[in-house]
């Protein structure tokens, strides 16, 4: 089963899980943030988009410190796969569980469009579903979303492969033009030096179904499926 | 604490906008001078924000029931059914005055007072429009006014998690001392679980659930949006209220939650003048009376007086009556999302408000004279001196169009048509998952689901309409346009019209001409809404949208909901693919009074607005939903501001993917009319299955011929012979559009 994290403030949560089990049929279950403790059956954990606290702080800066947090962190720490989707992201940066931040778009306004991204590793459990270079239109909603990192840690982050999903335009090539947010590196998603928890911006819940925004958000949360349902890889 | 209050006296009253009558009909009631929180409550419930003393007369002559109608006007929201066990909710409402004062707070809490107008029902809110209206984008006022209001829009509904997935916006002369920003809110609840407003079974406890009340906001509904602007009007700020969106998300889950058990009897937001008129209105409603305990009332900061207490308007606020009893579960259900939920008094049986402060009565006064007897004023009408002088527009003597295609550029490069991009990029379109069509076509299509999450094949088809400058021209057929545009965008994309809401934007009520102008719109849209079948079930009335003595341009803002049964077949705005017929319904006729391109390449604002043919209307909306539902139609647009070239180059240009598209016109009308004139009752449809379409066409007695077909990288506009009007290539064209409102901007930056 997949725990679908709820924090006051969520508000992808009803969406991901949707996504996950009507249209995916993927068992999938809301995880209130008060728990300490992930259900037993927990085989993979996605954190949701929206202003967890409102982000009032610092995007996901308090929700790091629900209880339900720690239960993600040895979740984790034990292998198991993580996405985190858009604010699900700023927290998994805010917890330490992925490295850098995400700060404001450089042209500071909040943006909600369709942008294409380009999937740099076919890997499980994010990504099996797609091939490297394949290129993905998904929507991104976001006023926090550049990634920023030291030139260090980036170096390191691209020299490990921990890059999964760059902005890039129709034809794969990424650009300036192609940066909608400002994202060193055309960074959309990331992973862990473990391989087992990902980040990224945009949102693949709001891709499944062909008349609502296409279905290339499969490659993501099929992938995710796949991993923890034993299913097609 | 000893109160220490002001001797309430008739110049007192005065300063609180009453009038020396309304004194009168107060000591009638009381039989004694009032308290001086009583004078509050009265000046709050009597002014015209609450009131509507000046509107009501003629909002009553507006249809607002049928077979689809569960609850009109007087709720918090219209109920529509929309079948299966499933009603609609909706209701636009006016932020205008706070949103020009503080336009990022003014117009976020403008959002959050009409999501808690739709989920205080019982329904979740899942989309949200806006009609936004500016002055001219040269006057760095209105590019801060444009800014601050669309990051107010986006910052509060994005956080709250409801999509804002369409709307309007218009720059215009008129709204240089007053700006309008009316926001719309549609919800979704299970006809069994509609909730209203009642204070029902007398001993049960009244229930104060949401953010804490602090000095926010008081006198917003009186003496902010019930009076005229001055050059003094910055020193009203104070009035204007704070949003909270994350309050307001955690109190749509809880209240959703609490209202899925049956401990709740009534349950209303406190909005406008706050814990009284909610309250009030919960007793009036139930025909019960309310004691009510100040000391308890949640509060933000110390030391507020009852007067401060009765009239804040801090927003994020609900007044619910529980089950006598059930106290505890509510307060479990809050406390989980961390919010207060207070006992605060009980449902009495003595028809009376009572209110107490640290031991004293402060209030006592009967409900229904309050609530109900408020004043009905019958102002006096009278035709504006120059309305005759504003047909007055000599064809003949207009210099011609030498130029069409530059025209098309030039008008697709204008603030008023060009690409709002800008705009709704900044909203979040998407939340929820039910985004079928979003912004930019004619009317939103948005899913419904269940509250258990799962999906149905229903969708509601949701659009904003107005055209201020034909209401200016003649209000009546300007009322009657609005609602036939708001008809044909719903129909467009295959839905039914359902209902509708309006938001009512004028000057002064108290200038005869003024009032004129709303006796004569309201006249229009209760003409157009009947021979629709689309009753007025919610909305609300905004006076004083005037500066130093100018107003505003009528502006009846109209919220029209429609039904798709079933959304696997819908139509949007767009060419959707090369070689594709393009057909256009409804007759063009030569009429240029008005328009825009008038405006923008002559300079005038004159004549007569396009005449609305009301029963062509009806049978167009049939035309399209029967077209679409037979799967013969998958391109529908509306043709309106700008006219035929425009409305084709918007089908052109609009989809993800540029086509072009080649037109033959040979209409004996002279070119200017033909190409940007704006008669109503036309839209440009594409499809698959031709003859059927004309067949249905003529089934149903709409005028239907082809004109072209799709394709190519160019918009070719021309004559049955002769060269071209227009040959342009698509991607010239959604240049110019695109940075219509980007370029003005830029020069701040």
């Amino acid at each position: 089963m997949l725990s679908v994290i709820q924090f006051p403030g969520s508000n992808d949560d009803r969406d991901t899980r949707f996504a996950l089990k009507s249209v995916l049929a993927c068992d999938a279950e809301l995880i209130w943030h008060k728990q300490g403790e992930l259900p037993a059956g927990t085989s993979g954990v996605v954190i949701p988009g929206g202003f967890s606290y409102g982000d009032y702080l610092r995007c996901g800066a308090m929700a790091r410190y629900s209880p339900v947090m720690a239960a993600v962190r040895r979740f984790a720490d034990a292998g198991g796969p993580v996405l985190g989707i858009c604010n699900g992201f700023q927290v998994l940066c805010e917890s330490g569980l992925l490295p850098g931040a995400l700060i404001r778009n450089h042209h500071l306004h909040f943006v909600c469009q369709r942008v294409h991204v380009r999937v740099e590793q076919a890997l499980a459990p994010f990504t099996s579903r797609s091939r490297a270079g394949a290129v993905l239109r998904l929507p991104i909603k976001h006023g926090e979303g550049a990634y920023f990192a030291s030139p260090e840690l980036l170096g390191r982050l691209e020299a490990e492969g921990r890059v999964l999903l760059r902005y890039c335009d129709a034809d794969g090539n990424v650009s300036p033009a192609s940066n909608p947010n400002g994202s060193l590196g055309n960074v959309a998603g990331l992973l862990n030096q473990a391989g087992n928890v990902m980040g990224l911006m945009p949102h693949p819940e709001h891709a499944v179904e062909a008349d609502f925004g296409g279905r290339d958000g499969r490659a993501i949360l099929g992938s995710l499926v796949d991993a923890v349902t034993g299913g097609h890889s | 604490m000893n109160l220490v209050e002001p001797t309430v006296d008739l110049t007192l009253a005065r300063e609180h906008g009453l009038t020396d009558e309304e004194y009168a009909d107060i000591l009638r009631i009381l039989g004694r001078s009032p308290s001086f929180s009583e004078l509050g409550i009265f000046s709050v419930m009597w002014a015209e924000h609450c009131s509507y003393k000046s509107s009501k007369k003629y909002l009553k002559t507006l249809p607002s029931s049928g077979d689809r109608v569960l609850h009109g006007p007087g709720e918090n929201s219209g109920v529509v059914s929309i079948g299966d066990g499933l009603a609609a909710v909706f209701k636009i409402e006016s932020h205008n005055h706070p949103s020009f004062i503080e336009p990022v707070q003014g117009a976020a809490t403008g959002v959050g007072g009409i999501l808690r107008d739709v989920f205080t029902m019982g329904a979740r809110p899942i989309a949200s429009l806006n009609s936004l209206r500016f002055g001219p984008l040269d006057d760095p006022l209105h590019r801060h006014l444009l800014r601050g209001v669309v990051e107010g829009i986006g910052g509060y509904g994005n956080s709250v998690g409801v999509a804002t997935v369409g709307g309007e916006v218009s720059f215009h002369d008129c709204y240089r001392g007053n700006i309008l920003v009316n926001a719309f809110s549609v919800g979704v609840v299970e006809e069994e679980r509609i909730f209203l407003a009642r204070a029902g079974g007398v001993g049960n406890p009244v229930m104060y659930v949401g953010s804490k009340t602090g000095r926010d906001g008081i006198h917003g509904a009186s003496l902010l949006a019930s009076a005229e602007f001055d050059d003094d009007s910055d020193a009203k700020r104070p009035t204007v209220q704070v949003g909270d969106p994350f309050t307001e998300k955690c109190l749509i889950e809880a209240c959703l939650e609490v209202m899925q058990t049956d401990a709740v009897v009534g349950i209303q937001d406190m909005g406008a003048a706050g814990l009284t008129c909610s309250s009030f209105e919960m007793a009036s409603n139930a025909g019960t009376g309310i004691e009510l305990d100040l000391d308890r009332v949640p509060q933000r900061e110390s030391g507020m007086t009852p007067y401060e207490l009765l009239l804040s308007e801090s927003q994020e606020r609900m007044l619910l009556v529980a089950r006598e009893g059930r106290e505890d579960q509510v307060r479990e259900i809050f406390a989980r999302w961390d919010l207060d939920a207070v006992v605060v008094g009980r449902v009495s049986d003595d028809g009376r408000m009572r209110i107490r402060w640290q031991g004293q009565g402060v209030v006592d006064i009967p409900v229904d004279p309050v609530a109900r007897s408020s004043p009905e004023l019958d102002r006096p009408l009278r035709e504006p001196a120059d309305h005759l002088e504003r047909h007055k527009l000599d064809l003949a003597s207009l210099p011609p169009e030498l130029a069409p295609e530059e025209a098309l550029l030039e008008l697709l490069g204008t603030p008023s048509l060009g690409s709002r991009a800008w705009v709704y990029q900044q909203y979040d379109q998407l939340v929820q998952a039910n985004t079928l069509v979003g912004p930019g076509g004619d009317a939103a299509l948005v899913r419904v689901k269940r509250e258990d999450g799962s999906a149905t094949p229903k969708a509601l088809a949701l659009s904003v309409d107005c055209n201020p400058r034909w209401c200016w021209l003649d209000p009546y057929t300007g009322a009657q346009a609005a609602v036939a545009e708001g008809a044909r965008n719903v129909a467009c994309t295959g839905a039914r019209p359902l209902a509708l809401s309006n938001c009512l934007n004028f000057g002064n009520p108290e200038k005869p001409e003024i009032m004129w102008e709303f006796a004569e719109a309201t006249r229009g849209m209760g003409d157009a809404a009947r021979a629709l079948g689309t009753p007025v079930v919610s909305g609300n009335v905004s006076f004083y949208n005037e500066t130093s003595g100018r107003a505003v341009y009528p502006t009846p803002t109209i919220a029209m909901v429609g039904l798709l049964e079933d959304h696997r077949r819908y139509a949007v705005a767009h060419f959707q693919r090369e070689g594709a017929p393009i057909v256009l319904l409804g007759n063009c006729r030569e009429e240029l009074g008005g328009s825009e391109w008038l405006a923008q390449r002559r300079g005038i604002e004159a004549g007569h607005p396009p005449s609305v043919d009301l029963e062509h209307e009806a049978r167009l909306a049939d035309l399209l939903v029967a077209a679409v539902a037979e799967g013969c139609v998958s391109t529908a647009h509306d043709v309106a501001d700008g006219g035929l070239a425009i409305a084709l180059a918007e089908c052109c240009m609009s989809g993800d993917t540029q086509i072009g598209a080649r037109v033959e016109l040979a209409d004996s009308i002279r070119l200017e009319a033909l190409l940007f004139g704006e008669s109503t009752g036309r839209v440009l449809v594409s499809g698959d299955d031709l003859d059927t379409l004309l067949v249905l066409a003529e089934a149903h007695g709409i005028p239907a011929r082809r004109i072209g077909e799709t394709g190519g990288r160019r918009l070719v506009v021309a004559p049955g012979a002769g060269p071209a009007w227009i040959d342009v290539e698509v991607d010239e064209l959604a240049k110019q559009w695109k940075r219509a409102i980007p370029a003005r901007l830029e020069e701040d930056t």
